[in-house]
């Protein structure tokens, strides 16, 4: 078992929060003290094309106050000391991850204790890009499925993946509109049918209520654009709000079955 | 097969990649669209009734084929100032006589035909001065469907008259906030708005860039300003020129002019990028003073900072003003095939001048940067020699731009 698996042995509850945004060692701490199983720290780019205005301005925050990528995996490393059994996986965009060479990422996360990374434009077509460098280092490339991956692609999306399956459950970009749950049901369920990896369904979830009706269906929720938006908004006090949302949300999820 | 391999115009290979550059580097969501535009693509090229379509509108709609011009007294005004027996001939190819005043319409005809062969129902596109805006507010109109542009807001503020001509031709125009309100960020927001609406809309694509198939596609369109100009050398001095000269901002101009002479030994090739302020300043130039990353799905040249953050370009010509390039330059650049220089927003605007005062020409700020190029190298070839340059913009949209750049007031 991997601290990845292991998070999956229940319905879990996977947190996002921008890296550099905030106090995100606090930020962190809270996140986990509320019982998330699993956290997405997010990389800041410059052009989140994938992202919808909460997690876009939480990009701009964070680059504004000047983090860096040596920043982001200071912040990992801090977290592993602290939290030896939370799974971390890195979610962001292909630049910034591949910009000294995907070898130098690799390594980097493998120090830092890294469990995963999510890379938004690196599809299963470009996977050499990056890849092979994680596996080679035990970690584990996280790919997305989307209601426009059919069965056809969908054997070649799941190839080299590892860890969990993202499941996007809106075509459309991060924070708007959830889809209807039965769609979400039967996507789950197909995706199911193709791999033995956990599925964690997200994109538009904001509420326990979603939460708990999506941890009936799926292995696992994630969470995001609604825990950053508390981040906008208490700025360097946001660790008591993101706690009490993380809290609802995980006795949501982890009573759902 | 041998021939093939020795060929500089069989790329991208069948993933979309010339080289390390170019590629498919998009989220999960659209990569099922990009497959699905290559294979609409395909069956578009073996179809000759497509073909037939596209050269029926280049020709009575956007009034192809765009002469070819001696430009007699600024090859004259070069030599004026270059040692006895030398001062290449300068020649234009005039794609700024295009409807719309510049060459983006040839892509956006060759698009929306595809668009409305794979049944799409709305239109969107990014623009940055506008032009692409504008060419592609023309086609929806002419074909009755409905376009929403994207356009930076600082962009938005800085290009009120085609804002203006967009909403004229029945576009919606939506300014751009997010980041730094630019071309980049326009570009971004029109994924978001495509990654949304997978079922209905086509992404119009302004320049030889973004994920396969897009790089290949801008440049077949555009390359029959490189066809038609290869056939009127040929037919008016009887040989090929010595050297081609275009501008570069995503570098579709370039491409079209450049792709059907790659194969042409003779013919050497120059690329020109904006240098702003200069290189060691603000600059637009990716290929001189950027690096190798990933942004809006594919490979390619980016000005980025050392922790891959992409930075802002700047060029006086806001047709040049973007951080990238596209990946078939970057495969020309590291292989040879074609040389690029820049030049800077003070050379642009004397290579505009020179232009209007020689010429009786108002070229637009993007191709006065080829001029610029061509008035420095013109003088070190022998007088027999001929350059070939892409007058691919005219100049009536900058005015106000040269007017305040010149401190003069309108």
């Amino acid at each position: 078992m991997t601290r990845l698996s292991n998070a999956f042995t229940k319905p879990a509850l996977v947190c996002f929060v921008t890296a550099g945004d905030g106090d995100t060692a606090a930020n962190l701490d809270a996140l986990v003290e509320g019982g998330a199983d699993l956290i997405e720290l997010g990389m800041p780019f410059t052009d989140p094309m994938a992202d919808g205005p909460a997690i876009q301005e939480a990009n701009i925050r964070s680059l504004a106050k000047g983090t860096t990528t040596a920043n982001i995996f200071a912040i990992a490393t801090a977290f592993r000391a602290r939290h030896p059994d939370t799974p971390l996986v890195l979610m962001g965009y292909a630049n910034p991850m591949i910009r000294r060479g995907p070898q130098w990422f690799a390594d980097q996360c493998e120090t830092a204790g890294v469990d995963g990374v999510i890379c938004v434009d690196i599809p299963p077509e470009e996977d050499a890009a990056l890849g092979p460098f994680l596996r080679a280092k035990g970690i584990d490339p996280i790919r997305l499925a989307t209601p426009t991956t059919d069965a056809a692609r969908l054997p070649q999306v799941l190839k080299g993946s590892g860890g969990f399956l993202y499941y996007v459950s809106v075509a459309g970009i991060t924070g708007k509109q959830q889809a209807a749950m039965d769609s979400i049901e039967e996507a789950v369920a197909r995706l199911k049918a193709s791999t033995d990896l956990p599925v964690a369904v997200g994109f538009g979830v904001r509420t326990p209520e979603q939460a708990a009706a999506i941890a009936k269906v799926a292995d696992g929720v994630v969470v995001g654009s609604a825990l950053v938006e508390l981040v906008a908004k208490h700025g360097e006090d946001a660790p008591a709000a993101l706690r009490e949302l993380t809290s609802a949300l995980a006795q949501a999820v982890h009573s759902a079955r | 097969m041998t021939e093939m391999a020795n060929s500089f115009r069989n790329q991208p290979d069948d993933q979309g990649h010339f080289g390390d550059y170019g590629g498919r580097y998009v989220a999960e969501t659209l990569m099922p669209l990009v497959l699905d535009l290559e294979r609409e693509y395909r069956a578009a090229q073996a179809d000759p009734a497509f073909k037939a379509q596209f050269d029926d509108l280049l020709e009575h709609y956007v009034g192809r084929p765009s002469p070819m011009y001696f430009a007699e007294r600024l090859t004259e005004s070069l030599r004026a100032d270059a040692q006895k027996g030398s001062g290449a001939q300068v020649w234009f190819k005039r794609d700024e006589l295009n409807h719309t005043g510049a060459h983006k319409i040839n892509n956006c005809i060759g698009q929306i035909l595809l668009a409305i062969r794979m049944g799409k129902t709305r239109i969107i596109a990014e623009t940055g001065a506008g032009q692409h805006g504008v060419a592609t507010a023309t086609v929806c109109a002419r074909f009755g469907l409905p376009c929403v542009i994207y356009m930076g807001a600082t962009d938005v503020a800085r290009q009120q008259p085609n804002v203006f001509r967009m909403k004229l031709l029945g576009a919606e125009v939506i300014p751009v906030t997010s980041g730094s309100a630019t071309l980049k960020d326009a570009m971004n927001e029109g994924l978001r708005d495509w990654v949304a609406n997978v079922h209905d809309t086509f992404y119009i694509i302004g320049t030889a860039a973004g994920p396969h198939p897009y790089p290949e596609m801008v440049r077949d369109f555009q390359s029959i300003i490189g066809i038609e100009a290869r056939a009127q050398m040929l037919s008016r001095v009887g040989r090929l020129p010595d050297l081609l000269v275009a501008c570069i901002g995503g570098g579709s101009n370039a491409l079209g002019l450049f792709h059907p002479f790659l194969d042409d030994p003779e013919v050497k090739m120059l690329g020109v990028e904006a240098a702003g302020h200069g290189l060691d300043k603000a600059h637009a130039a990716s290929l001189t003073g950027g690096a190798p990353g990933v942004l809006h799905g594919n490979k390619t040249y980016l000005l980025q900072d050392e922790d891959g953050q992409i930075t802002e370009g700047h060029s006086i010509s806001a047709g040049l003003d973007y951080p990238g390039i596209g990946p078939e330059h970057a495969w020309l650049k590291e292989n040879g095939r074609v040389e690029y220089t820049s030049v800077t927003d003070d050379e642009a605007l004397e290579g505009f001048q020179l232009l209007c005062r020689t010429e009786g020409i108002i070229p637009a700020l993007e191709p006065s940067h080829a001029i610029a190029a061509v008035a420095k190298v013109a003088k070190t070839m022998p007088g027999d020699a001929i350059i070939l340059a892409n007058l691919c913009g005219r100049g009536d949209k900058d005015i106000f731009t040269v007017a305040e750049a010149l401190g003069v007031e309108i």
